[in-house]
């Protein structure tokens, strides 16, 4: 689980992106984070996975404050946290495969989980026969199961997921809202930050909505709440 | 590390050499010309040290003793010239030994006239213990009573020494400077292919690779163009000396002056641009790598 306790963040420049965010988020939820541009949805879960680290409050997952971790230990954060993006942040001259197993080569798994494992996961996102080709040679919504599959390869507790269907149709982006409730059905937590009002008001989860760096309203099963 | 990991740098790195083109040629050449420099200097600093040395060794300088001396103080010299500070060795040479040695040289019959009056002196041959203290031990001595003469080739003595303490100054400060170069250089490559990739770097810190897993690939990448990089310079050596010592130090060879010889001191040399090729690698891509983990 995850908590958040008066946290604040600015940023070199002055900007400040979170002010004063307290939460609380149990294993295995679906939250969406939504909000305008620039109301701190990206830094919000940055805090999570370590990408930028809290001006003042605390940041606990399974109530280890991460202020603890040296900054030696971040790479430890990370493995327990699968990260995904709107723009996918794939390794273009690696294949699909490698790509995924890219992740745990890094985390020094054995080759023979490595292979396994991975298209295990290539099976899960339903990209398995692509497993030898480039991501230039595959579509947005293609690229972006790659980027989840490596995701999750390593088993993370929690999927953070920043926009991730950002880049794709309506259709690819309902094949990739899948993906993530099945991975979610696992037990996994998946904070998911977007700006779809029909993906949020469809598939009806946890709604937590920044403005300016504050959580204005968080409510189970609520709408998206602004106008598309 | 694992077994596995190791060998995934390995080929992470040395796949790195070939992915990066022209950039891996410019840095292999600039380790090659700079080691090709390098190696040159040495082998003349080396040779120059040892021929200074050589020469070094066999300074001595030759007390002439009044002629007018009793025998009891000739041979209370050697004491005397013992105590002085900074000798080392002193031989005593009679003149009757050193006319022997002039007849057996030049034949023995137009010397018989000497015999009853020997025009030479008795003389010491005193060394220093350090053959830099020479003129100053010269001095002392000349100072003595029953001492007619110091001689030890001042001007050619003096001017060797400064010869070769400045070659040796030079020459260091000469490939100091250009390894630095060489590794300034190297790293700008590294750094210029790092940023070339920072976006994998990225995604290995997102998915959790601590800092030293991704700086082995670069590490041995450096280390892979530096040893590269020697292979020219320690053909060339090999060659050279080869050449060199065949042909040349034959011609040369003059007494004193004389190359040192191709073994083992080829072999020893290339191992020497080996190592500095390795150094100048693993040091450019540390440096350049160590400023990006931070970001
Ligand atoms: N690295 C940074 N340096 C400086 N300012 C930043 C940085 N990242 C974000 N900001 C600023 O912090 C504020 C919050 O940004 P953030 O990216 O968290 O917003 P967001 O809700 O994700 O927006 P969007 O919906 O457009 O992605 C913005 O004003 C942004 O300009
Ligand atoms: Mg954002």
């Amino acid at each position: 689980m995850i908590d958040m306790k008066d946290v604040h963040k600015d940023y070199a420049n002055g900007v400040s992106a979170l002010n004063g965010v307290n939460v609380h988020i149990d294993n295995g939820e679906f939250v969406y984070l939504v909000g305008p541009s620039g109301a701190g949805k990206s830094t919000f879960v940055k805090m999570i996975f370590r990408g930028e680290k809290p001006n003042t409050g605390t940041v606990k997952i399974d109530n280890i404050d991460l202020s603890t971790y040296k900054e030696r230990q971040i790479p430890q954060i990370r493995r327990k946290i699968g990260v995904v993006y709107q723009d996918f942040k794939l390794l273009p001259k690696l294949t699909v495969y490698e790509n995924v197993a890219f992740a745990l080569e890094v985390i020094e798994e054995s080759p023979k989980l490595i292979r396994d494992r991975v298209m295990e996961v290539l099976d899960l996102v339903g990209i398995k026969h692509k497993a030898r080709s480039l991501p230039d040679e595959l579509s947005g919504g293609e690229q972006q199961r790659v980027a989840i599959a490596r995701a999750i390869a390593n088993k993370p507790k929690i999927v953070i997921a920043d926009e991730p269907t950002g880049n794709l149709d309506p259709d690819t982006s309902w094949g990739i809202m899948k993906i993530l409730e099945d991975i979610n059905q696992t037990g996994t937590t998946i904070i998911m930050a977007t700006h779809s009002q029909e993906i949020v008001n469809t598939i009806k989860k946890r709604v937590i909505a920044l403005e300016n760096g504050r959580i204005v309203r968080d409510e189970a099963g609520g709408d998206y709440g602004y106008e598309a | 590390m694992k077994l596995n990991t190791a060998k995934r740098h390995l080929r992470e790195g040395s796949k790195n050499i070939f992915r990066n083109g022209w950039m891996t040629i410019a840095s292999i050449g600039a380790v090659t010309v700079t080691l090709i420099l390098v190696g040159v200097f040495l082998a003349l600093v080396f040779n120059l040290n040892n021929f200074a040395s050589n020469v070094e060794s066999d300074v001595e300088m030759s007390v002439y003793l009044d002629p007018t001396l009793e025998k009891d103080q000739v041979e209370a010299f050697q004491a005397k010239l013992e105590s002085i500070d900074k000798v080392g060795t002193v031989t005593y040479s009679s003149k009757e030994e050193q006319l022997n040695q002039l007849m057996k040289d030049m034949g023995q019959t137009e010397w018989d006239l000497f015999e009853q009056d020997n025009p030479l002196s008795d003389t010491y041959v005193v060394k220093t213990s350090k053959p830099q203290d020479i003129s100053s031990v010269a001095d002392e001595v000349s100072k003595l009573d029953g001492v007619d003469k110091v001689d030890y080739g001042e001007s050619t003595v003096d001017s060797l020494f400064t010869v070769s303490k400045y070659s040796r100054i030079i020459g260091a400060v000469l490939i100091i400077g250009l390894v630095f170069t060489a590794i300034f250089l190297i790293s700008n490559t590294i750094k210029i292919t790092i940023i070339a990739r920072s976006r994998e770097i990225g995604i290995m810190k997102l998915v959790g690779a601590t800092n030293s897993f991704i700086r082995w690939p670069f590490f041995i990448e450096g280390l892979m163009l530096g040893v590269l990089g020697a292979i020219i310079p320690i053909a060339i050596v090999l060659g050279g000396y080869y050449y060199l010592s065949n042909n040349v130090s034959q011609n040369i060879d003059i007494g004193f002056v004389q190359i040192l010889p191709y073994a083992p001191f080829a072999f020893q040399l290339s191992g020497l641009l080996l190592a500095i090729g390795a150094v100048i690698g693993v040091w450019g891509s540390v440096m350049s790598v160590r400023k990006f983990l931070k970001v």
